[in-house]
């Protein structure tokens, strides 16, 4: 169960990233912090809720779902903005520049948040506050109790993901999307236009990642600027995983991460009679990219990537 | 034009020292002091001449202006060990062009090495009591470091080296995180690492001219010897690793770097050997990083896996993409200017702001109205936010300066 959640988390994230690499071919190594900030401005929403008394009168459902458009809309503003202040000057520079702007992006935006936090709340571990209804559980049969969060996470997700999966495939704006990933000088061609469509991308992956920083945020309640990097870095293990540039491979690339993550927590130290615990889960997550790499360089699901120097 | 010129030097340096000297505190002083290497790099003058001042200001002054305030031989020492970082990372990022994130790891490694054989930390896993081993082994370790390093290098190269670009670079930054974590949890089954705890006491090296400086009657505690020892073998390190590198970058294999950088394809099509450049490449910057850490761990005393994050291989990419990728005095400039930035000015800063919150002064401003500076909250520290002051350099450089402050000059530009 854990590690369906956990692979949830890691689709949303790695859909960011996947999107990203499709249009622009980079890695958006700023996703990570694009994704906490949907965490951030998730507590803030519900603090200031919490502040103002209305919390108990308003209908949890309707919490969750403000908290998640909150934080979906304030990450993908901030990934449109990331990419017009950091990003849009470089295209067309040598590969590693944008990466290296992006890698600045982020310690930047960790900071930033921190700055931000210390200054408005004096401190920079925030807390979210608990709804009665995300403690309870579910009845599944015999015996299995599911929580609440746990079913927060899954439908949120796939619910997400049936959106995406419409609007990339089923409107002409996602026709754009696929052909500006295909050829941009084409598209822009043949009346796109690319920047738009670029923004418009990273809009959509940044409420992505804020949609699974909000569910981070209500699944494990603690949050600071930093914690965004590892799942940052899964997540991106995850797209690479399933094949980068390639929206149903992110999906599968996070649910496989997410599933060996939780089998390598629970069953690592029995397998080598205690000797290795939970604590070498990252190791192994690691360990699975290097290989994944090495073996399959296009990921699970990858498709050709056009070669372009480096 | 040269007589013009040295006067004017020594004139800059006497006078930066002067400052020094009577500004103990100043940071403003120390940075106006450490800009007269930069002068004498690009001095007009003979190989020669720039020998000299570069000794007088490395030999001679650093070390007295450091006995009148032992922070800047601290900091000197800081800047040594980064500036030798930089330069190993040059040669992997700058010179063959592959983006490594996880360079902190061959450092671990090296720091590692001394620290497990130089404390009694080893006798957690050997049998026997033979651990720390005495001083003297330093040298060997810092010798052996090399070879451990390159071979990490060649390990971790020989699987990775197939992939291009970003992927490279991702896997660099996994692999580090994989040896934190290793480092991080090794504490059991066996006890090799001593985990989160870290371990100390770590010998340092050993004081064998001490029985000739007693010859020379000087009466010396090791308190105050041992900064300026360290001091003299990071300068010697970092002389040994720039002399390395600039053989290296004229060499053919420099030329092949810069060719697998340029263009990979048309490298090969030359017949490089595109794998073993970049394994080499990979090999000699790791054992810069190790013998090192073997340096700082010996210095240090104390270690864990805390010096070793994911920020510290991003400082320091800063130092090199700053300086400018690809150049030598542009890897010295750029790990200089970070870690005084780091180390002085952001610390000044912090500490002014906090006098200034002191002080309780209302600042009034045009248009901007009264600001009580007492408001400022406690929260606002400079030196809490590397991070961001990193990021924005990272950011800016790229789009405004790509090619760093102290491009590599190419031949036939």
């Amino acid at each position: 169960m854990d590690g369906i959640v956990l692979g949830f988390m890691y689709a949303l994230i790695a859909l960011g990233y996947t999107m990203v690499y499709g249009v622009l071919e980079f890695i958006n190594f700023a996703h990570s912090e694009i994704f906490i900030i949907g965490a951030f401005v998730g507590v803030e929403v519900f603090l200031l809720l919490e502040a103002s008394g209305s919390l108990a009168a308003l209908n949890p459902v309707f919490i969750v779902v403000a908290l998640l458009l909150a934080g979906m809309v304030a990450s993908g503003l901030a990934a449109m903005g990331l990419e017009r202040v950091a990003y849009r000057p470089l295209r067309g520079a040598p590969r590693l520049v944008p990466l290296i702007s992006a890698i600045g992006a982020s310690f930047f935006l960790q900071d930033f948040i921190r700055l931000t936090e210390s200054i408005w709340r004096n401190t920079f571990y925030l807390t979210y506050p608990s709804l009665d209804l995300l403690e309870r559980s579910v009845h599944l049969g015999a015996a299995v109790d599911v929580p609440v969060k746990s079913l927060l996470v899954i439908l949120t997700a796939l619910l997400m993901l049936l959106a995406l999966y419409l609007f990339v495939n089923c409107t002409r704006v996602g026709t754009a999307i696929r052909a500006v990933a295909q050829d941009p000088d084409t598209a822009s061609l043949m009346g796109i236009h690319v920047n738009k469509i670029i923004a418009l991308t990273f809009f959509v992956g940044g409420a992505m990642g804020g949609a699974a920083g909000v569910l981070f945020g209500l699944n494990y309640s603690l949050i600071n600027p930093y914690a965004g990097f590892i799942p940052g870095l899964k997540a991106f293990t995850a797209a690479v995983l399933g094949g980068i540039g390639n929206i149903p491979g992110a999906v599968l690339g996070g649910m496989v991460l997410g599933l060996m993550e939780a089998f390598a927590a629970s069953y690592l130290s029995i397998l080598t009679g205690g000797a290795f615990g939970a604590e070498y889960k990252d190791v192994f997550a690691f360990l699975v990219l290097i290989l994944i790499l090495v073996f399959r360089p296009k990921g699970l699901l990858g498709e050709k990537v056009r070669e372009e120097g480096v | 034009m040269a007589l013009i010129w040295g006067l004017g030097l020594l004139g800059y340096i006497s006078l930066s020292s002067a400052l020094v000297f009577t500004f103990p505190r100043s940071v403003i002083a120390f940075v106006f002091f450490e800009a007269s290497l930069f002068w004498v790099y690009y001095a007009p003058l003979s190989f020669k001449m720039k020998c000299f001042f570069g000794a007088l200001v490395l030999v001679v002054l650093l070390p007295v202006l450091g006995s009148v305030n032992g922070y800047y031989l601290e900091i000197a020492i800081q800047v040594g060990i980064f500036v030798a970082l930089a330069l190993g990372l040059n040669i992997v990022v700058g010179f063959a062009g592959l983006l490594n994130l996880g360079f902190v790891a061959f450092y671990a490694i090296g720091a590692y090495l001394w620290a497990i054989f130089g404390s009694p930390q080893a006798n957690e896993f050997l049998p026997g009591a033979y651990f720390p081993l005495s001083p003297s082994w330093f040298f060997v370790f810092l010798l052996l470091s090399v070879f451990v390093g390159a071979l990490a290098g060649v390990l971790l190269g020989l699987p990775v080296l197939r992939l291009r670009g970003d992927y490279l670079a991702i896997v660099t930054l996994g692999f580090a995180e994989v040896v934190r974590a290793l480092v991080n949890n090794l504490d059991k089954p066996i006890n090799l690492t001593n985990g989160p705890r870290g371990i100390t006491p770590i010998q340092r090296p050993p004081l064998f001219f001490q029985p000739l400086l007693k010859l020379f009657g000087l009466e010396t505690d090791p308190a105050t010897l041992y900064p300026l020892y360290f001091y003299f073998l990071v300068v010697v390190l970092v002389l040994l690793i720039v002399t390395a590198t600039r053989r290296l970058e004229d060499s053919p294999i420099g030329r092949a770097w810069k060719a697998i950088r340029e263009d990979e394809v048309a490298a090969a099509t030359m017949g490089i050997p595109v794998v073993r450049m970049k394994l080499f490449a990979f090999a000699v910057g790791a054992s810069f990083a190790a013998a090192v850490g073997v340096l700082f761990s010996a210095k240090q005393i104390f270690i864990n896996p805390e010096s070793f994050t994911f920020m510290e291989s991003i400082g320091v990419l800063a130092m090199v993409i700053l300086g400018g990728m690809g150049s030598i005095p542009g890897a010295i400039l750029g790990a200089t200017a970070v870690t005084v930035l780091n180390l002085q000015l952001l610390k000044g800063l912090s500490l002014w702001l906090n006098s200034l919150r002191q002080s309780g002064l209302i600042l009034h401003l045009p248009l901007l109205g009264s600001i009580d500076l007492s408001q400022i909250p406690a929260q606002f520290e400079p030196a809490k936010y590397e991070r961001m002051v990193f990021g924005l350099i990272l950011i800016l450089m790229m789009i405004l300066r790509p090619q760093g402050m102290l491009p590599p000059r190419r031949e036939g530009d």
